[in-house]
């Protein structure tokens, strides 16, 4: 039984690989696009088992090693338990989205643009989760960013769509270089490359700080961690919707395993603030994330702005967890990190299901602001049914999986009166209060997708005429659905899978869940708190049947005859419901007006004009305004200064490259 | 005996320096030509020696090559196709030679004192070897960007390659495979600048670079 998962997984990915070439080959044909997600599902599905079995096995770490890439690093893999989570979630979402891709890919107009990226991509996820050398790791991650960003100007023709891949592809050159320098400081002077290497010898406190902040960096720019998110919500929208739903829900993922990997697993003991360092960002993401999604009309972006809040999330969960460990309270760590981790699952599988929602509801009406929207539930009842589930989801609304992992995120802070140091004290809860205030702008922004979009009557004659989406794609939803619902029940046997991945780098884990009498999860002790899912599903499922039997049994079934009473008479003019901005607008006045520099401007025409009144809402993104703007016009001008260098003479250049080899070779005189 | 050994190795090398500096001043390209078969020969000389100490017989296959292509072949060729070209009685202003001569001066006590620290536990042979090496490379350099002749460039290039030579063999173990192929990509080096000197020369009547940068139209 040894040495198998990481076999097969290895073998996993060269098959991806090779469904690559063969989409290449064999991509304009029309049974290709079928046939290549319906591989690529059976493959997912096949590392998803594996990689499950695996961590419910419990599973010795094992390492394999072959002969290719730098000769004298080669390239070394480690399939522990915390991959094997990893592994299992990159390939639930990579089987759910080549399933909803079997029906949504027909519609794909440029099929041989994402059909041999798709299973490149697949592939490069699982090889950064399994990499057990920088070199691997670097190498897969670039290939991760590269196919992802092919995906993402697959549709380049669209407006905007080339903007966002080149703020993508910026970002995430930017981002693999903090990791590339984060890597060379953590290989020391002696080049270690090769994890194993890394996990032995700690570097000194000063280096360790650096690596942190550069892996910070790294990663935080592949996950969007606000202030270095902005390219998120431009990307994962402009890819095709299972793509969108990839880069989303598990792109995302494997970044915040990276940043695990290196500082809970390499970088060695941490400094009490390194916590504090972490969850500030993440508490800001999580805020600035969904209040940038309420804000916003186009169905995709919101879904990513709250990607972002999510990703605030878990970081915070990680912030704590690492707080908790620099102080030696395992207990308590563990705990945290099971919440991240836990959330990790959760977000994949929402964000996941709420693209594909958003994708089913795109090819349908071809649609993505919300202002054309309105009354899907009548036309898309199967689709309808599944984003509620996963707005309610998202929303951490009880008997869904959002919400376990967002009360054990909260049972962690509620434990911080237990960290000696007041910085950590103080920080802490107000982490804590911002991530309330997102958890119920979260349920705010998904009442306003679900109410806008599939509520009420259609805005456009496009969303009048929408058609429930095809059986793949319906499937796909409703699994996901189901998965979410599921682990919101019995979040027990979550708790416990996880288990394994958290001990492998917490040293320790959360009391076993499933021998906890009624299927409850008690985080710390009995006294403290508890959860049940299954009765909290129950109770719900009981009383709302309850309710639906009392009035069906109750009500009256007389036809009614009333006077037209005109407020409760709708108005034939659909114009003239709620919309996207005016349900937003008491939470733009509170929250943005500082934050966004939101103004409002109304322009009324004058006394006798028949032009109607207009009022302007103007938004400044401050973040790009403070940060990226100046970084940009710096860059202009620099790049503007050089241009000279272009036309020099020949013997101009040669004394140049002489000069520099110099001035080189001087340092080195003189430093040495 | 291994005093002697020492004493000629250093000796060669040093030499190799000494032409080095030789060529910085010649402002006849015949002249400058026939330093580097000099140069070549030097060369040549310096690494059957190491040859003989080391007692590595492939060493003599990379001195005769020396010998034979830049000692030789590289020269004559060049010779005649400055006779092509015309160019013989072409004199080349090299710039005032005093300080060009203190600025190589400059670069040989760089290349000491980086060199000799940087390799401070290695053995003295191979260290002294090295400096000399990086000495004459950074003169091949100083000679190319002193130059406006095409031709001299050429020759200052095939010089900082000598210097490349040197301290291959100097560190001792490179192997016969990578000589021969840094022979003869220098070897192909030289004919495809020899096709693009005579392309120059069909298009602007000349070979001074400066006339490229004429074309350009580009203000200097």
């Amino acid at each position: 039984m040894t040495g198998a998962p990481a076999t097969v997984s290895l073998l996993g990915m060269a098959a991806f690989f090779a469904l690559s070439i063969f989409a290449l080959a064999g991509g304009r044909r029309r049974l290709a696009t079928p046939l290549v997600y319906g591989a690529a599902l059976a493959l997912s599905a096949m590392l998803h088992v594996n990689a499950v079995v695996a961590l419910v096995a419990a599973a010795p770490a094992e390492t394999l090693s072959l002969p290719m890439g730098l000769p004298w690093i080669g390239v070394h893999f480690r399939f522990d338990a915390l991959a094997a989570f990893f592994v299992a979630v990159v390939n639930l979402g990579g089987a759910a989205a080549s399933l909803y891709a079997i029906g949504y890919g027909r519609s794909e107009t440029w099929p041989m643009r994402v059909l041999p990226l798709f299973p490149a991509f697949l592939a490069s996820m699982n090889l950064v989760v399994l990499a057990d050398d920088a070199f691997t790791f670097l190498v897969a991650w670039e290939c991760m960013s590269l196919a992802s960003w092919g995906l993402v100007v697959a549709h380049h023709r669209t407006p905007d769509n080339l903007r966002a891949g080149y703020v993508y592809i910026l970002m995430a050159s930017f981002g693999t270089f903090a990791l590339l320098l984060a890597f060379g400081l953590l290989a020391g002077p002696f080049g270690n490359y090769a994890f194993d290497a890394m996990r032995v010898n700690h570097p000194a406190p000063l280096i360790a700080n650096l690596a942190l902040a550069l892996v910070l960096i790294g990663t935080g720019s592949k996950a969007g961690l606000v202030p270095l998110h902005v390219w998120l919500p431009l990307a994962h929208p402009a890819a095709p919707s299972h793509v969108s739903a990839l880069m989303s829900g598990v792109m995302t993922k494997v970044a915040i395993y990276a940043f695990v990997r290196v500082v809970f697993d390499l970088l060695g003991p941490p400094a009490w603030w390194w916590g504090i360092v972490v969850i500030l960002p993440g508490a800001a993401s999580a805020v600035i994330g969904i209040l940038s999604a309420l804000l916003e009309q186009d169905l995709k972006r919101v879904l990513a702005y709250s990607t972002i809040e999510n990703v605030g999330f878990i970081f915070v969960g990680l912030g704590l967890a690492l707080a908790f460990r620099s102080n030696g309270l395992v207990a308590m760590s563990v705990l945290a990190l099971t919440a991240a981790l836990f959330h990790v699952l959760n977000h994949a599988l929402l964000k996941s299901l709420l693209f594909f929602g958003s994708g089913a509801v795109l090819t349908s009406t071809g649609i993505r602001s919300l202002e054309g929207l309105g009354g899907l539930i009548h036309r898309m009842p199967v689709t309808a049914v599944a984003v509620l589930a996963g707005c309610m989801g998202i929303s951490a609304l009880p008997p869904f999986n959002a919400f376990v992992s967002e009360w054990l995120t909260f049972q962690a802070i509620l434990l911080s009166p237990a960290l000696p140091q007041w910085g950590l004290k103080l920080i802490v809860p107000a982490a804590g209060a911002l991530l309330a205030l997102a958890v119920a702008l979260a349920a705010a922004c998904f009442v306003r997708i679900f109410g806008i979009a599939f509520l009420g009557r259609p805005r456009s004659d496009a969303g009048a005429q929408a058609q429930e989406t095809d059986g793949f794609s319906r499937m796909a939803m409703i699994l996901l659905a189901a998965l979410c619902l599921g682990a919101g029940i019995l979040p027990g046997f979550v708790i416990d899978g996880i288990g394994p991945a958290v001990q492998a780098v917490a040293g320790g884990q959360m009391p076993h869940q499933a021998q906890v009498a009624w299927l409850s999860i008690v985080p710390i002790a009995q006294s403290r708190s508890s959860y049940n899912g299954l009765l909290v599903f129950f109770f719900i499922a009981a009383s709302a049947l309850m309710s639906v039997a009392l009035i069906h049994l109750l009500a009256s079934r007389n036809t009614r005859r009333v006077p037209a009473w005109d407020c409760g008479f709708v108005d034939p003019n659909p114009a003239l419901q709620y919309t996207a901005v005016s349900f937003a607008q008491p939470i733009r006045r509170v929250f943005a007006t500082t934050l966004f520099m939101a103004r409002e401007q109304i322009a009324m025409p004058p006394p006798g004009d028949a032009a109607p009144a207009r009022l302007r809402v103007r938004l400044r993104d401050l973040i790009w305004d403070t940060f990226y703007v100046p970084i940009g016009s710096a860059v202009g001008i620099a790049s503007e200064r050089l241009n000279v260098l272009q036309f020099l003479t020949i013997r101009r250049y040669l004394s140049l490259v002489f000069l520099a080899l110099i001035i080189l070779l001087a340092v080195l005189a003189i430093w040495r | 005996m291994h005093g002697l050994n020492f004493d000629v190795a250093h000796l060669l090398a040093g030499s190799l320096v000494l032409v080095s500096f030789m060529m910085l001043y010649q402002d006849r390209l015949y002249a400058l030509l026939n330093v580097f078969a000099l140069h070549a020969v030097v060369l040549s000389a310096s690494v059957a020696w190491q040859a003989y100490i080391h007692d590595a017989p492939h060493l003599y296959i990379t001195a005769a090559i020396a010998l034979l292509f830049k000692a030789i072949v590289i020269p004559i060729a060049l010779h005649r196709m400055i006779v092509r070209l015309g160019i013989h009685r072409e004199i080349e202003a090299v710039g005032s030679i005093g300080p060009t001569m203190l600025a190589g001066i400059g670069l040989v006590g760089l290349s000491m004192a980086v060199m000799l620290r940087v390799t401070a536990d290695s053995d003295l042979l191979a260290r002294e070897d090295l400096a000399f090496a990086l000495a004459v490379l950074l003169l091949g350099l100083l000679i190319m960007v002193t130059r406006r002749n095409a031709v001299s460039q050429v020759v200052g290039f095939m010089s900082l390659e000598n210097g490349l030579v040197l301290a291959a063999t100097g560190a001792r173990g490179m192997p016969l495979v990578v000589e021969i192929s840094v022979a003869f990509s220098v070897l192909i080096a030289f004919i495809v600048i020899g096709i693009f000197l005579f392309r120059i020369r069909e298009r602007f009547d000349t070979v001074d670079v400066q006339a490229l940068d004429r074309f350009r139209g580009e203000r200097r």
